[in-house]
């Protein structure tokens, strides 16, 4: 089985500006590689400015990296190519209530997406909505419910119905198990693990809880201020942590 | 001694759908120098339940109690203004999100010396200004923040959310408070902050004796440090007791669902296995079920649970239900 997503050397910096003719750059991301396989999830841990959000906004393609590839099932992706791979990586943001819009109904919001990104007709397209909301857990009705009239965890439902409609390969969840109270958040990691189970999906987990990390992911990268520390297998990388911040971080689970 | 002893405290609200009730009959106590946690999900009642301590709730609010003593007085017969005195003095409160508590027109330094009060200033009026500035440096010392200098001079949005955390818990000591109420305090912040806050709290509940009650949907942290605990579920007291015990053998479900839907407390789980789940979600609170308003989403719910349960008591453990869990339920 081939690499699903392979990451070389990517490299991300901004400049600011600091008065007239200085400009003071600041590197987000040094050189970070790495690859994820299909069925596998992999994780990101790091403080915040350690470049970890840079990093999804990249693999998205909502910022351009400075040097550097990333390499979808082989090939090289451009953010010219943006609309051919939206299919396959979808991105889950912290807050499922900020990022719905609140003045559409969720069907409407779903068709929105299809109608945009394939070329299914209306019969096909509410067919596939049906679909999806079965999969996850949801009723027909929900399609014409809007945003407001879901509960929290029913509104991470309906943010991954959203990403999961295109059948995506690869998923990236920025903190979104973070915010969502205990028992909730336990029923949306089982269906990330059955989803996963059943349909091989790749998760890319942005997170801070490292011991919901160790129990979902395969790997895991330890970002400090936009290089990589620590790189590897959950279990290694808990048993051996090499760096000190990796360090640090892993005592303060305890 | 006890510190706060309240009583079946019922908060309701008026609304055009009628009453709706956010606390339904809550006890709870604290004795001095103890850890308390309360623990639940968005929505049980557990902020409602701080800023009613603090008298802080807007008037629409309807806040009843059989109990409500603060020190053997009771809160809710003072007139506002005594209330108010009494809470100034010795309970004080952080907040979930510092940087938005803070006033953002004003220098922390500012901010700082107006929050320690006048009493605790002596020698003559014109060294005030002088005593004022060092006890505010000695306060930003005491939460750990070295750099006194740049933080004193720093606007709220200069510094990062745990110094900003931090000159919060500052700001809150300043007066020696007997209780310190610490709503969602880590929310905002990441995880080596955290455990620096909650070291924090700690020590200074250690050093000071001073009571800490610690508000959090986060189960594994509050249970880390805290000597105490109360399970709030939708506004019903599911459970309370001592942390370890508690932990150990919990009597009601909706403990035992939260303790082992948290991979914290689960060592020996597979990666990648199912975690505990109980079906379902939280119910708005226009839409509460009668009885028991777990009732819906237990395992073991009955006939019986469209009942309230009355909380009973088993030695040192408080808990509601009509049909407890009597075996260990992890093993």
């Amino acid at each position: 089985m081939s690499d699903l997503l392979e990451v070389q050397a990517l490299s991300k910096a901004y400049s600011k500006q600091r008065g007239w003719f200085r400009r003071q750059h600041v590197t987000a991301l040094d050189s970070i590689s790495f690859s994820l396989r299909e069925g596998k999830t992999l994780a990101i841990v790091g403080e915040t400015g350690s470049g970890k959000s840079t990093l999804a906004k990249l693999l998205v393609g909502i910022e351009k990296p400075d040097s550097g590839q990333i390499l979808l099932a082989g090939m090289p992706v451009q953010i010219s190519h943006y609309k051919k791979y939206n299919h396959v990586i979808r991105f889950i943001f912290q807050d499922a209530g900020r990022s719905l819009n609140p003045s559409q109904k969720v069907g409407q919001m779903l068709e929105d997406v299809l109608c945009f990104s394939t070329v299914l007709d209306q019969q096909q397209r509410r067919f596939k909505i049906a679909q999806t909301l079965k999969l996850l857990g949801l009723l027909d009705e929900h399609a014409e419910y809007y945003p407001h009239m879901f509960s929290g965890g029913q509104l991470q439902r309906v943010a991954l119905a959203r990403a999961l409609i295109l059948d995506p390969k690869l998923l990236i969840l920025d903190e979104a198990l973070t915010a969502l109270d205990p028992t909730l958040r336990a029923q949306i990691v089982n269906l990330l693990l059955e989803l996963q189970q059943k349909s091989g999906l790749a998760y890319l987990l942005i997170s801070n809880q490292l011991r919901l990390v160790r129990h979902i992911s395969d790997s895991m990268l330890v970002l400090h201020q936009g290089k990589a520390v620590d790189y590897g297998s959950v279990a290694d990388v808990f048993d051996a942590p090499s760096h000190d911040y990796t360090k640090k971080l892993i005592n303060s689970a305890k | 001694m006890l510190l706060l002893d309240i009583k079946n405290l019922t908060i309701e609200l008026e609304t055009a759908d009628g009453r709706v009730r956010a606390v339904d009959r809550v006890s709870l106590s604290l004795r001095e120098g103890e850890t308390r946690g309360l623990v639940g999900e968005s929505g049980s009642g557990k902020s409602l339940i701080a800023k009613a301590i603090v008298g802080v709730l807007n008037q629409r609010w309807r806040v009843t109690a059989d109990r409500f003593h603060w020190l053997g007085q009771d809160l809710l017969r003072l007139s506002p203004e005594q209330r108010r005195q009494v809470i100034g003095r010795d309970i004080a409160m952080i907040y979930q999100e510092p940087s938005r508590s803070l006033d953002p027109t004003a220098i922390i330094g500012e901010q700082l010396e107006e929050a320690i009060p006048n009493h605790l200033l002596t020698g003559p009026w014109w060294r005030r200004h002088s005593y004022r500035q060092k006890k505010a440096i000695g306060l930003l010392h005491k939460v750990g923040v070295r750099d006194h200098q740049r933080v004193m001079q720093s606007y709220p949005y200069q510094l990062s959310e745990g110094i900003c955390q931090k000159v919060m818990i500052a700001m809150a000591i300043a007066k020696n408070p007997k209780l310190l109420i610490a709503d969602e305090p880590t929310t905002a912040l990441e995880s080596t902050t955290q455990a620096q806050l909650f070291r924090l709290l700690a020590s200074f509940n250690q050093l000071k004796g001073m009571a800490v009650l610690l508000i959090s949907h986060e189960l594994e942290s509050v249970a880390r440090y805290t000597q105490k605990l109360s399970v709030l579920y939708c506004g019903q007291l599911v459970e309370a007791g001592e942390t370890s015990q508690l932990l150990q053998s919990p009597l009601h479900p909706y403990t035992d669902a939260l303790i082992k839907s948290v991979p914290e407390f689960q060592p020996d789980l597979a990666a990648k296995t199912p975690l505990y789940a109980l079906p379902g979600s939280i119910p708005t609170l226009q839409h509460v079920p009668i009885g028991c308003r777990l009732g819906p989403r237990c395992p073991n719910a009955r006939k019986e649970c469209v009942k309230t349960p009355t909380l009973e008591r088993q030695q040192n453990h408080y808990f509601s239900c009509h049909f407890p869990l009597t075996t260990k339920g992890s093993t």
